[in-house]
């Protein structure tokens, strides 16, 4: 189908999207890759007025060091999020879960920032951005600020951006010393959306789990912390009986969705099977 | 309106577009490069599949006015102009990769994306490689085929004409 029609802005700096943004009224969108924004607009779920196309900042796109975290323009590709060597050395775990986001054709214009903005729950990098504890840069009609990724997913499809509000960067703290990570990502068929996911981000300290980090996709409206696997791993020797005991708290204070896919109490195993896994995939490291 | 200029197969074009025209629908409607197919509503299939910029895009979720001041290749505008096929189109030929034929434009577009990439996949890269296209005919076994044989007589590492599963011995 072909989307209802718009008016088409296309802003070559952040200044000028802000400006964009903020005179384009409530019935505006801002456009980047467009991987989901275009099926959307194709199926008309969705009408905007306007459309302000982010494709041509220079200043949104690019990966740089910043003293102990790297930041990531939010119009940097998927696919240039897979290869660059930064994200590779300091943050694998984005790496990795970019691989697996749906198709070579959608890594090459979907974006980080994007599919944050986006938030959909069963969406793999919302719940990486949150278990590694990202800082969210926005530019707004008041300036700008900064939103930790734990309180930017607020529901399903819903952030805390308000309007008018553009996602600029993504800072994520690099990796320490001593930690590994692993994205353990469960689908039905290639191209897939997560059915449930799990990423871990441990540091081993002689044999056992000293400190962890354990995210949950689509077991909720948002991307989720198991707070209870996190506290249960402290001191948990590295073998299949300790991890998969510690991983049995995986489901707790979720809120698993039934759906095509799957009922909540299949995911709530999921999880538990997901996230033993992941734990020792990333502990394997 | 909205003015684009695009190059196509090598051919530059300026035209006045609605903003909401889809690069396919202005790649078949407008340029009449009815090679390029709309094979799904949900940009699932693939079969759409053109290279923007070098890189393989489904044109179903694109907008015109996004490719503006871009190239664009179509799967007419790989043959030769005296219509020697082009490698990857002669080993879809050669290995039988089609049977409808229409998905095969986005699986050539999409096989040339990943060849460039990566000139001899190994079967599972193969498959990983076009997990953007589907096909509801061939069960993709003479499609994988057809993508080694093309990455072997592209490289100038092809043993015979016709395709072998075995690519760790071209690789040798
Ligand atoms: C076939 C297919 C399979 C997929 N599989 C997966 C998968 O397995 N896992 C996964 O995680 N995702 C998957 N996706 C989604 C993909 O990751 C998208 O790239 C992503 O969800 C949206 O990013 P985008 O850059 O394309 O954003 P767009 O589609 O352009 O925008 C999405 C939404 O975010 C808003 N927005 C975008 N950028 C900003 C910004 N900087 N500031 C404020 N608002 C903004 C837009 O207004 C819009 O509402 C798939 C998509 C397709 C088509
Ligand atoms: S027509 Fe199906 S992906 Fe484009
Ligand atoms: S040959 Fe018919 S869909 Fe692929």
């Amino acid at each position: 189908m072909i989307p209802a029609s718009f008016d088409y802005v296309r802003p070559s700096s952040i200044a000028e999207a802000v400006q964009a943004v903020g005179s384009a009224g409530e019935d505006a969108k801002v456009l980047a890759g467009g991987q989901s924004l275009l099926p959307v607009l194709r199926l008309r779920m969705s009408y905007p007025d306007t459309l302000i196309d982010l494709g041509g900042i220079a200043e949104l796109r690019g990966v740089r060091e910043d003293a102990d975290a790297i930041v990531i323009g939010s119009m940097t590709t998927h696919d240039e999020v897979t290869r660059h060597p930064l994200i590779k050395q300091y943050a694998p775990l984005l790496a990795q879960a970019t691989e697996t986001v749906g198709d070579r054709q959608v890594r090459h214009l979907g974006t980080f920032g994007g599919s944050l903005s986006h938030a959909d729950p069963a969406g793999d990098l919302p719940t990486v951005a949150l278990t590694l504890d990202a800082q969210l840069h926005v530019e707004g009609p008041n300036g700008s600020r900064v939103i930790a990724a734990k309180d930017f997913f607020l529901d399903y499809l819903t952030t805390a951006l308000e309007p008018g509000e553009i996602l600029t960067a993504i800072r994520i703290p690099k990796l320490g010393e001593g930690w590994s990570s692993h994205y353990e990502k469960f689908n039905r068929v290639a191209q897939a959306w997560s059915i449930v996911s799990v990423a871990a981000v441990v540091r081993r300290d002689n044999g056992a789990i000293a400190e962890s980090k354990i995210g949950l996709t689509n077991m909720g409206s948002t991307p989720l912390r198991a707070s209870a696997v996190e506290g249960a791993l402290v001191g948990a020797v590295v073998s299949p009986e300790a991890i998969g005991e510690a991983s049995s708290h995986a489901a707790e204070g979720t809120n698993a969705p039934s759906d095509l896919s799957g009922r909540a109490d299949y995911r709530n195993h999921l999880a538990k099977v997901l996230t033993k896994r992941a734990v020792l995939a990333a502990a394997h490291r | 309106m909205t003015q684009v200029s695009v190059t196509v197969d090598g051919v530059v074009y300026t035209d006045e577009v609605e903003a909401r025209t889809l690069l396919v629908h202005y790649l078949r409607e407008r340029l009449g490069k009815v090679g390029t197919v709309v094979g799904c509503d949900t940009s699932n299939c693939g079969s759409c599949t053109v290279l923007l910029g070098g890189m393989s895009v489904k044109s179903c979720s694109v907008l015109a006015v996004q490719a503006n001041g871009s190239e664009v290749t179509t799967i007419e505008g790989l043959a030769a102009a005296d219509g020697t096929l082009h490698p990857v189109q002669q080993a879809f030929y050669d290995s039988h990769a089609l049977q409808c034929g229409f998905c095969t434009p986005g699986m050539v577009m999409a096989s040339c994306d990943l060849l460039a990439e990566n000139p001899n996949p190994s079967e599972q890269e193969v498959r990983e490689g076009i997990e953007g296209n589907l096909c509801r005919c061939t069960g993709y076994q003479n499609i994988v085929k057809a993508i080694q044989a093309a990455g072997r007589a592209m490289s100038g590492t092809a043993t015979s004409s016709t395709a072998t599963s075995n690519t760790e011995a071209v690789r040798a």
